[in-house]
């Protein structure tokens, strides 16, 4: 396992892309202390902040320290582990292909922004973006599980195209905007116009949401499907009850702005 | 030579068990009934491939299944590999996609892959909606009760047909008992089904007729109404044959419910305890009975 110690508190961004299992493989500390990092404007390497103690063996990566100004850890990593005790900063496990993130923290926005495989778990809060799609981008999250503990912002899923995102607690406005496909499941509340312009996929929620026009109520079931996702996300550490693995669900569909065959499923409470 | 379990012979002879290619089906519901209804559904009226274009049978009720409801597996078999999909499909078309509260999901982690619910989701009619879970995908059809879940993709494999044995015994009442316990024991042995009436066949058939439109006859050998009257082989003091005969996925699993059944017919009352097969020239599998009891017979 390779361990990295931020050194000092950071006042500038540091992007480190280079955190990652991929960029780790079979190097000693000291190599891994001269791959590049970006700090503001200026190239740096990346021993000039962490101290870096251990070698690659297992694929895991630890990451201690304030680091909510350190972006980019894990991008496009492919396999391993990596551990953040703390807070992170922005672009977490952006467009990550395998492997696993654990935070025991709070993350920045765009949290596995565009990734195409894997899990990462935010024991805190996530920003804005979480899964979603940057600007200009045809598609969002594109397979892998986003597990978040807290709550998450704005744009949680937008433009997914598969995957399933997991929050415990609230998100913002735009849940699922232009959703393509794939699942995101809100256990607390949803915030404004959740689902606009969804094409296709699934956004759950076990509060009663404030929909948009552009949904219809279809029915309330028991949609066999929900076992099985929800399975899945407690084998992956979510806290799901036994009444909502098997309890019933009002379905409405939409977007009729768009393709509207799409869906928002809402937990009846009784 | 001979092998006597508790005063019953068993013949120095094998079953003659045909290759055959086989899946597992999982079928849940709301509750044991209705998966219990589905998956007798599923598997009547494939008592045999002559007659039935494949052979199944319930395997197990499930402890465990993928979405935590009652459930049973159904083990189905065919001859040929082109045929398993076509009997698959029109099997969980009708009698599992039609049932109550039924989810449908593959049993079997095979490499050879067959896109059946991916097939089946086109009754959706373009409201189907597919998941992925765990890297299986799953495709949910609207149907009028709600919605029917079933896995897009069912594995299949190499699997054996046609083991047997026969349970020659002195009276109906004798042999229906021992046939009775020997199916008890055997339904405990995991990748098998027996795909006749209780596990159990009466009519046991050889493979020609003077008929020329028939294909297989009545067995006239081990018929006791005809003893005298053709070349019997059933030995004197025996009024009553009932067989069983054994689908497997895999010859083992075979072998150990025929070691099972045969043990477990060897009761007082049963004279012999044979198998059929065609000289060994016809089917690729021998199970000799002496072999698989080498081990397991009581002292």
């Amino acid at each position: 396992m390779i361990t990295l110690k931020l050194k000092e508190q950071l006042t500038i961004p540091l992007e480190t892309e280079v955190i990652s299992p991929d960029q780790f493989l079979a190097k000693n500390a000291a190599e891994i202390a001269h791959l590049p990092v970006v700090h503001g404007n200026q190239s740096a390497e990346l021993g000039d902040f962490f101290t870096i103690t251990g070698a690659d063996g297992d694929g895991e990566i630890h990451v201690e320290g304030d680091l909510g100004r350190v972006k980019g850890i894990g991008t496009e990593m492919s396999r391993g582990r990596i551990t953040i005790e703390g807070s992170v900063g922005m672009h977490l496990g952006a467009k990550m292909r395998g492997g696993e993130i654990i935070v025991h923290g709070d993350t920045g926005d765009w949290a596995g922004a565009e990734m195409h495989g894997g899990f990462i778990h935010v024991k805190g809060n996530a920003g804005h973006g979480l899964g979603g799609a940057y600007r200009g981008s045809p598609r969002g999250m594109n397979r892998g599980i986003i597990l978040v503990d807290g709550n998450a912002g704005n744009e949680t899923g937008a433009i997914m195209r598969r995957g399933l995102i997991a929050v415990q607690g609230n998100v913002g406005d735009f849940a699922g905007a232009f959703m393509i496909a794939g699942t995101l499941i809100v256990f607390g509340s949803l915030g404004g116009r959740p689902g606009a312009g969804i094409k296709r996929g699934t956004i759950v929620t076990f509060n009663p949401p404030e929909l948009l026009p552009s949904f219809q109520y279809d029915c309330l079931y028991r949609p066999a499907f929900m076992r099985l996702v929800l399975q899945n996300l407690r084998e992956h550490g979510a806290q799901v009850s036994d009444e909502q693995m098997t309890g019933y669900y009002h379905r409405y569909s939409g977007d009729f702005n768009a393709l509207g065959k799409g869906e928002i499923l809402v937990y009846d409470k009784r | 030579m001979t092998k006597i379990v508790n005063g019953v012979e068993i013949e120095d002879t094998f079953a003659e068990a045909f290759k055959m290619w086989g899946a597992r089906v999982i079928i849940t519901a709301k509750n044991r009934k209705w998966a219990l209804e589905a998956a007798t559904k599923m598997t009547g009226f494939a008592t045999s491939v002559i007659g039935c274009k494949c052979e199944a049978g319930i395997e197990a009720e499930l402890e465990e299944t993928p979405d935590g409801r009652p459930g049973f597996s159904v083990l189905l078999f065919t001859p040929s590999k082109s045929d398993l999909p076509k009997r698959l499909m029109e099997r969980i078309g009708q009698t599992v996609m039609t049932c109550p509260t039924t989810a449908c999901f593959n049993g079997l982690d095979a490499p050879d892959r067959l896109s059946i619910g991916g097939q089946l989701r086109y009754f959706g009619d373009g409201f189907q909606m597919s998941k992925v879970v765990n890297k299986r995908r799953f495709w949910r059809i609207p149907v009028m009760e709600g919605e029917f879940l079933i896995e897009e993709k069912f594995g299949m494999q190499r699997s054996v047909g046609g083991g047997n044995f026969l349970v020659l015994g002195e009276n109906v009442d004798v042999t229906l008992e021992a046939t009775e316990r020997a199916v008890e024991a055997m339904q405990k042995v995991r990748g098998i089904v027996l795909p006749f009436p209780g596990g159990i066949v009466r009519s046991g058939s050889k493979t020609r007729s003077q008929y020329k439109f028939l294909i297989a006859s009545t067995n006239d050998a081990y018929c006791p109404t005809l003893r005298g009257a053709v070349k019997s082989e059933l030995p004197e003091g025996v009024n009553s044959v009932l067989e069983i005969v054994i689908d497997g996925l895999t010859v083992e699993a075979v072998e150990e419910s025929t070691r099972v059944g045969v043990l477990a017919a060897c009761i007082p009352g049963i004279r012999r305890i044979t198998a059929g097969n065609y000289g060994g020239t016809l089917g690729q599998f021998q199970i000799h009975l002496h072999k698989v009891l080498e081990e397991g017979v009581p002292a």
